[in-house]
């Protein structure tokens, strides 16, 4: 599936793609690819194909005769392309984001909804939901459970996912590339069928599920990803700076923590957010793995069925705005950081 | 070292039959070798001769495959780099890029737990006059700038024993000099034994009162700057420290004072004194700017001076304080001269007919012969990839 979406994917995420060979927009998609794969919190979601999917059904109607038809159309008259570039992209383009924002724009406008217990049609304008969110029985408690699991899952893969980034990279051992390759596999696993495997692990030792069979599955499949990212910043670490720590009569306890550690910060917190928000997305594997406990996507997943409460869009809501703020806060910092930087130096 | 203290003044270091080997190769072949405190040693070589491991061996970076190091008096072979008196100025300088430019001097003062340590890190940056950026980060310093903060980082501890590893390298030609002559000041100021590795031999020449020249994992020749470069005893030290011009031949007569050598129809003669090989084959040399142009034929053949000519000058070129010709003398090879700019312009130019002499004691003699030499040479340029300075010391050896 890949080299036929690959080959669709770069036509409007890179309109200027469009005038180059072949060879060249598959390289550009190559891009877009691997970006999407993060943005989209895994491979193994995009292994069941479903974003892939759509873009290439998005895509492709316009994509193939659109940049087809234009090229055709300027060698005759060029106004007639312009014209229909003009148009016809802007539309495209306010179409595909009109369809990516609909689901969050609906979330939003009905967590105002005054509703009863179906939250389907709309009622009328009430803050009620937001300052009494915990009203609706279960939301609370699953939203709690899947913070708790977030944030345990999280620090557990972060502190092994790390360990095993700094091994990976820094000592040469036996089986190494063998352990580096088989740290991909959960990422490419299917969901259902880890969470599936793991489930029969449990039944087969007789553990009882809840909420620490919940922890140990988020972990194994975070720590891969927390390898993954971790080990791109232990590659680009200068050994020679932790050589020069130990010089400096720094034990390694001392060399680690001052030395080591700060300098991989950026890669172990970025490892940490995007465990988190893996950990807080997951239903798949959570629901096999869960026994009775419900955590926040699980308790969507089955208020779904007889009309979600209002007080569930609350929390998602809030969620989407605490996410969209500590973006906007790293950026901003990130640009003032740089704009002293550049300041000092010239 | 205890914690919390000083060393009183520099210590010494020997190493006793180093060897390091790596999966592949050897890099440094039983090396023995004497530092005594309060000097200031240079290592001298190609890449790739084993300096650089030599001085991480020293450090504690490095485990030796066989062989002992001392510091001071006390084994240090088995202890871990942290517990040794030990400080390096890394090439990279290896500045640690999340501290402000006081932390980083003050880390090690910090580590040992000695007392007042931003105050002792604020001395040593006026040590290098950099106190007035204390506060900025690495990244927000010039090349120089972060070289002498990586000197005040390691000399702020006042190891035993400072170890350099050819941290002038980065800087441009001027900066280098003015780095050298502080370095100098430093290391005569604080007291400390300095061992400096480089592959620059003008730097170790201003810089050591004592140069090791190394090549392939071995010590080829140590002592004074002015003695190896007077009295090299192999040709890639004659090569390397400097250039020189060699002529291989056979010994025809001796005297317990000279030496006469035939190499191509030409008699050379030596002070015995300055010859090591005495009989059959020999390899005489001499320095470029020992040689004097001769536009005509010396009228009588003069004891107590060499003549080789006529040859064809071949190629002049100015590089201000001197000029280097570059003389063909057929059945000898390329001579090369440097000749101070006494007059304006060159004396003469290139195609004119020369003849070149010099004193009989400014030759000397070699253990080796150049043959023997450019085989080593080679090896160290294939081991080093291609490095500039390997590859001009192969292309000055390669001759006569």
């Amino acid at each position: 599936m890949s080299a036929e979406s690959v080959s669709g994917a770069p036509s409007w995420t890179k309109p200027r793609a469009r005038g180059v060979s072949g060879g060249a927009s598959a390289t550009g998609a190559d891009v877009t690819w691997s970006l999407s794969a993060e943005s989209a919190h895994g491979a193994s979601r995009l292994a069941t194909a479903s974003p892939g999917g759509i873009a290439r059904e998005l895509e492709a109607p316009v994509a193939g005769p659109g940049a087809g038809g234009g090229r055709g159309a300027a060698a005759p008259g060029r106004r007639r392309g312009i014209r229909f570039r003009g148009l016809g992209l802007p539309v495209y383009t306010a179409l595909a984001l009109l369809f990516l924002l609909i689901p969050i724009a609906y979330t939003f406008v009905f967590s105002f909804n005054n509703s009863g217990k179906l939250n389907i049609a709309w009622q009328g304008f009430t803050l009620d939901k937001w300052t009494n969110v915990c009203a609706a029985q279960g939301v609370c408690e699953a939203f709690a459970n899947s913070i708790l699991v977030g944030v345990v899952a999280t620090v557990l893969a972060t502190a092994l996912g790390t360990a095993i980034a700094i091994a990976l990279v820094r000592y040469r051992f036996r089986a190494r590339s063998a352990i580096s390759l088989l740290l991909f596999l959960p990422m490419a696993t299917p969901e259902v069928v880890l969470g599936a495997g793991l489930a029969a692990q449990f039944l087969s030792l007789g553990v009882n599920k809840g909420l620490a069979t919940i922890i140990i599955a988020h972990t194994m499949f975070c720590i891969s990803f927390v390898v993954v990212t971790v080990k791109a910043r232990v590659a680009s670490l200068d050994p020679a700076l932790e050589e020069a720590g130990r010089d400096l009569y720094g034990s390694p306890v001392a060399v680690f923590w001052r030395i080591t550690f700060p300098l991989l910060l950026p890669g172990i917190a970025a490892a940490a957010l995007l465990s988190f928000a893996l950990s807080f997305d997951d239903f798949i594997i959570t629901n096999f793995n869960s026994g009775a406990v419900d955590t926040f996507p699980k308790f969507i997943y089955i208020a779904a069925a007889r009309g979600i409460p209002a007080e569930a869009n609350v929390v998602a809501s809030a969620v989407f705005i605490l996410a969209i703020v500590i973006v906007v806060v790293a950026q901003v910092t990130r640009a003032a950081r740089a704009a002293r930087l550049a300041r000092l130096r010239g | 070292m205890a914690a919390g203290t000083f060393a009183e003044k520099g210590a010494d270091l020997e190493l006793v039959g180093i060897t390091k080997t790596f999966p592949g190769f050897t890099a440094i072949r039983s090396l023995d070798l004497f530092i005594p405190a309060g000097s200031f040693f240079a290592l001298l070589g190609p890449s790739g001769c084993g300096k650089t491991t030599t001085l991480r061996l020293v450090a504690g970076l490095e485990e030796p495959t066989a062989g002992r190091i001392v510091i001071g008096g006390k084994d240090v072979t088995s202890t871990k780099s942290f517990q040794r008196p030990v400080n390096t100025v890394f090439q990279s300088y290896a500045l640690f890029p999340h501290m402000s430019v006081l932390e980083n001097v003050a880390f090690g003062l910090r580590r040992r737990g000695i007392a007042s340590p931003l105050e002792k890190a604020h001395e040593a940056l006026r040590l290098v006059e950099l106190d007035h950026l204390a506060a900025r980060r690495p990244a927000q310093l010039s090349g120089g700038q972060q070289q002498r903060v990586a000197l005040a980082r390691a000399v702020v501890n006042r190891p035993a024993l400072l170890l350099l590893d050819e941290p002038l390298g980065a800087l441009d030609l001027k900066l280098r000099r003015q780095m050298q002559l502080e370095l100098k000041d430093i290391q005569t100021e604080v007291g400390l034994t300095f061992l400096h590795v480089t592959h620059d031999q003008e730097e170790a020449m201003t810089m050591a009162d004592t140069i090791a020249v190394m090549n392939r994992g071995e010590i080829e020749q140590m002592g004074a700057p002015e003695e190896l470069y007077e009295l090299p005893r192999t040709a890639f030290v004659a090569n390397f420290l400097g250039q020189s011009n060699l002529f291989t031949g056979e010994v025809v007569s001796s005297t317990p004072d000279a030496l006469t050598v035939a190499s191509a129809g030409q008699q050379l003669v030596i002070p015995s004194a300055r010859a090591p090989r005495r009989s059959g084959t020999v390899t005489v040399g001499v320095r470029p700017e020992k040689l004097l142009l001769l536009t005509a034929p010396p009228a009588a053949p003069s004891s107590g001076v060499n003549v080789l000519g006529p040859g064809r000058v071949i190629d002049v070129s100015f590089s201000g304080v001197s000029t280097q010709y570059t003389i063909a003398v057929p059945g000898i090879g390329d001579v090369i001269v440097f000749a101070q700019n006494m007059v304006f312009g060159p004396v003469v130019h290139v195609g004119a007919e020369v003849w070149v002499s010099w004193n009989v004691e400014h030759g000397f003699g070699l253990e080796d012969s150049p043959a023997e030499a450019a085989a080593g040479v080679a090896d160290a340029a294939s081991a080093a990839g291609a490095d500039g300075d390997v590859a001009t010391s192969a292309l000055t050896t390669v001759k006569a």
